[in-house]
């Protein structure tokens, strides 16, 4: 069989449906690590000392160990304390606590960078605290925080791959079950660099587009 | 004409300290209705830290604030309901970055007065006309020149009725050609009524509007009177040192 007619007929339907499995888990570990950092990274910068300090422990520990051993500790460790999730569970847990503890740091710096006087407008006027954090400073801040939080939303389309080693087959888990049993890891894992490729242009190109219409003249 | 009416904004005893510094040694004024209270004095003598202290954007360590008979530095009191009678315009503007001239002046009335959308909108609107920006309206801050953004910060302080307006150096970041435009809109506020206490050096402007000047110098207030008192008259010497300095250095007549 040559390589074309293997690639359509054996390597793309598993792949496809490993694709899938990968785009549900986008689907999920994006937006709520997204908003998990929001609130980490407010935490951080406006929290109380308690809450602040609590936030900071977070980002140390989830970003300084690595994503695997997270993942193994959700599906293999927690078990022994009687705590069960399904690989597909686990792997998105993983992916939301990962991804918000870098994107805390960035909406951090996006806050620390809003000038002072913002805040104090806001109060001048009335609102409270938590008034202007959401009405003015939040809005400022997201839009700075953006193309950070874009690199880390197009990490997490390719370290999704890691899903595979709690047993949850995605993309990556699928094609290296194909590629084992024809022994023809090549033309796989070609197909599934290419499909990487497509899905984090395809998420580049949205995450543009939201740039774009959330720009602000003077702002960014 | 002010004589007879009641007392706005009364500041008893302000003590002020940072570190070492004592930033200021026991302010008190009072403020009555309709009146244009102008405070003058060096860079560093406090005027801004003081203007901070009436709203309680700075802590006083010491003294209290009185608006209209009501204790604003009484601590059971919500500073937030008192902030929005005391209308503050900052130096560098402080415009809402991500908002349109017309939303700058609006979100304070929808978000903190509960106003509805479409009255806030017709109430900002009305604001900006006012201060003649109607075609600025939907233009963001950084399409805006430095006057304008004081004028939109104005029409903003403006649009939730405050029983005063404090001004913090409203014309100090602003190109010397933009300057007027802005004091026109301050002195047609003097002109109308409304009580204002406001930080300047320009003292061609204090001249013409103040009812009265204070002139503060390592946080006490060194001298206080009629523009006729400080300006032809000053008990102090350092008064007039300071007028003539002053006045010398930014001109006098801009607004005569």
């Amino acid at each position: 069989m040559d390589s074309l007619d293997f690639i359509k007929d054996i390597v793309l339907p598993p792949l496809f449906e490993g694709t899938l499995v990968t785009l549900k888990l986008l689907v999920f570990s994006i937006p709520l690590g997204l908003v998990l950092g929001i609130l980490i990274g407010t935490g951080r910068v406006y929290g109380n000392r308690i809450i602040s300090f609590l936030c900071t422990v977070y980002t140390i520990f989830f970003r300084g160990t690595p994503l695997l051993v997270q993942l193994f500790v959700i599906y293999y460790g927690l078990p022994s304390l009687g705590i069960y999730f399904s690989p597909f569970t686990a792997a998105v847990i993983g992916f939301v606590i990962c991804s918000a503890a870098y994107h805390s740091e960035y909406i951090r710096g996006a806050f620390l960078s809003i000038k002072n006087g913002q805040m104090m407008a806001a109060q001048a006027l009335g609102m409270s605290r938590m008034q202007a954090i959401v009405n003015i400073i939040f809005p400022q801040a997201i839009r700075r925080a953006l193309p950070g939080c874009s690199n880390e939303i197009i990490y997490l389309v390719k370290y999704s791959s890691l899903a595979f080693m709690v047993t949850c087959v995605e993309l990556t888990g699928a094609g290296k079950i194909v590629a084992t049993r024809y022994f023809r890891y090549t033309e796989v894992f070609l197909v599934i660099g290419a499909l990487y490729l497509i899905m984090v242009t395809i998420v580049s190109n949205l995450l543009k587009v939201m740039e774009r219409r959330l720009k602000i003249p003077g702002l960014g | 004409m002010q004589e007879d009416q009641p007392i706005v904004l009364k500041i008893e005893n302000i003590h002020k300290r940072y570190g070492e510094t004592e930033v200021l040694k026991g302010v008190s004024f009072t403020v009555k209705r309709g009146e244009t209270k102008v405070i003058i004095g060096p860079s560093g003598s406090g005027k801004s830290t003081l203007l901070r202290c009436i709203n309680q954007l700075t802590i006083p360590d010491q003294g209290r604030v009185w608006l209209e008979d009501e204790e604003v530095t009484h601590i059971k009191k919500d500073i937030n309901l008192f902030r929005q009678k005391i209308g503050m315009v900052f130096q560098d503007f402080n415009l809402f970055d991500h908002l349109t001239a017309l939303r700058n002046v609006e979100i304070g009335l929808i978000k903190v007065k509960g106003m509805n959308k479409k009255q806030a909108r017709e109430r900002a609107y009305n604001e900006l006309l006012r201060v003649g920006l109607k075609d600025q309206a939907n233009l963001y801050p950084a399409q805006l020149s430095g006057g304008q953004k004081q004028r939109v910060s104005i029409a903003r302080a403006l649009a939730m009725d405050p029983s005063v307006i404090l001004f913090d150096e409203p014309t100090s970041a602003l190109d010397p050609e933009l300057i007027g435009e802005v004091l026109e809109v301050i002195k047609n506020l003097a002109l109308s009524g409304m009580t204002m206490v406001v930080v300047t050096h320009e003292m061609g402007f204090a001249r013409s509007v103040a009812n009265e000047i204070i002139f503060i110098e390592n946080g006490m207030i060194l001298d206080q009177g009629s523009p006729y008192d400080l300006f032809i008259n000053p008990k102090h010497e350092r008064t007039k040192k300071f007028l003539y300095k002053i006045t010398e250095l930014y001109g006098k007549s801009k607004d005569e």
